[in-house]
């Protein structure tokens, strides 16, 4: 059976290429069936916030490529609660489907994990 | 134990010398290395550009004597790589730069290898994440 592998991405999307290439990593994986999940934390939360203007930056957006993941059968999503209230980000303006979890259910999703790479 | 070893840093941040070291500690203490493989930043470990004062550690020049002493497979993301200019002949020449500055023991390949250490290795070991 294939090792699972946690994707935990922890930065925004305006920060240099760490978001674009935390992506890659879940997205190749999702290319090879991989068992391969991605956790959005801390300001990696930034990254599914919608009506963000990436072309001021000359920036393509990630948010669009974040809609791949589910293409590649990378399905199992999730962010932490207390992420989101930190930076004001309200659940419902997400623009990917991710599950909610708070700070006992980021330690039980990180156990369930054979592999994790945070980035 | 098989180890697949993951570098993020560039070579000037502390986490690339524990890479290293921890590396060598898992073939003295008899396990096996699987793979490294460099992404990020960490591609500029790979880099022969890098050039370190005379009395300062050679990070780079390091590296590249422990993976080809040790035989290891030392595999270097080609997409974090081409960002980051640092590029193999072939690619210089595909992009027409104006110098390779990758040779062996190093390889340019894809995220895929990486998945296929993690699948092949009892751990993962990362260096250099956020």
């Amino acid at each position: 059976m294939s090792k699972s592998l946690l994707i935990i991405s922890r930065q925004p999307p305006w920060s240099g290429p760490t978001a674009r290439e935390a992506l890659d990593i879940a997205l190749a994986g999702g290319a090879f069936d991989l068992p391969i999940g991605m956790l959005f934390l801390d300001d990696g939360v930034f990254q599914l916030s919608t009506a963000q203007q990436p072309a001021t930056l000359q920036q393509k957006d990630l948010g669009a490529n974040l809609q791949a993941l589910p293409m590649f059968g990378v399905e199992a999503l999730y962010t932490s609660t207390r992420s989101l209230q930190e930076r004001g980000l309200e659940r419902q303006k997400l623009n990917l489907a991710v599950e909610l979890l708070d700070d006992a259910g980021l330690t039980a999703l990180v156990a369930r994990y054979d592999q994790v790479i945070t980035l | 134990m098989k180890f697949a070893i993951a570098l993020f840093a560039p070579p000037h941040a502390p986490s690339s010398r524990r890479a290293l070291r921890f590396a060598q500690a898992v073939l003295a203490g008899g396990h096996e290395i699987v793979r490294l493989f460099f992404y990020q930043d960490g591609v500029h470990s790979a880099s022969s550009n890098v050039i370190s004062p005379q009395d300062e550690l050679d990070l780079t020049g390091e590296w590249r004597d422990f993976v080809r002493t040790q035989r290891l497979d030392g595999v270097v993301c080609i997409a974090a790589a081409l960002r980051r200019g640092v590029l193999d002949t072939q690619e210089a020449q595909r992009y027409a730069a104006g110098s390779a500055n990758l040779q062996a023991p190093w390889e340019l390949s894809g995220l895929g290898q990486l998945h296929e250490a993690t699948q092949q290795a009892d751990r993962l070991v990362c260096f250099g994440g956020s």
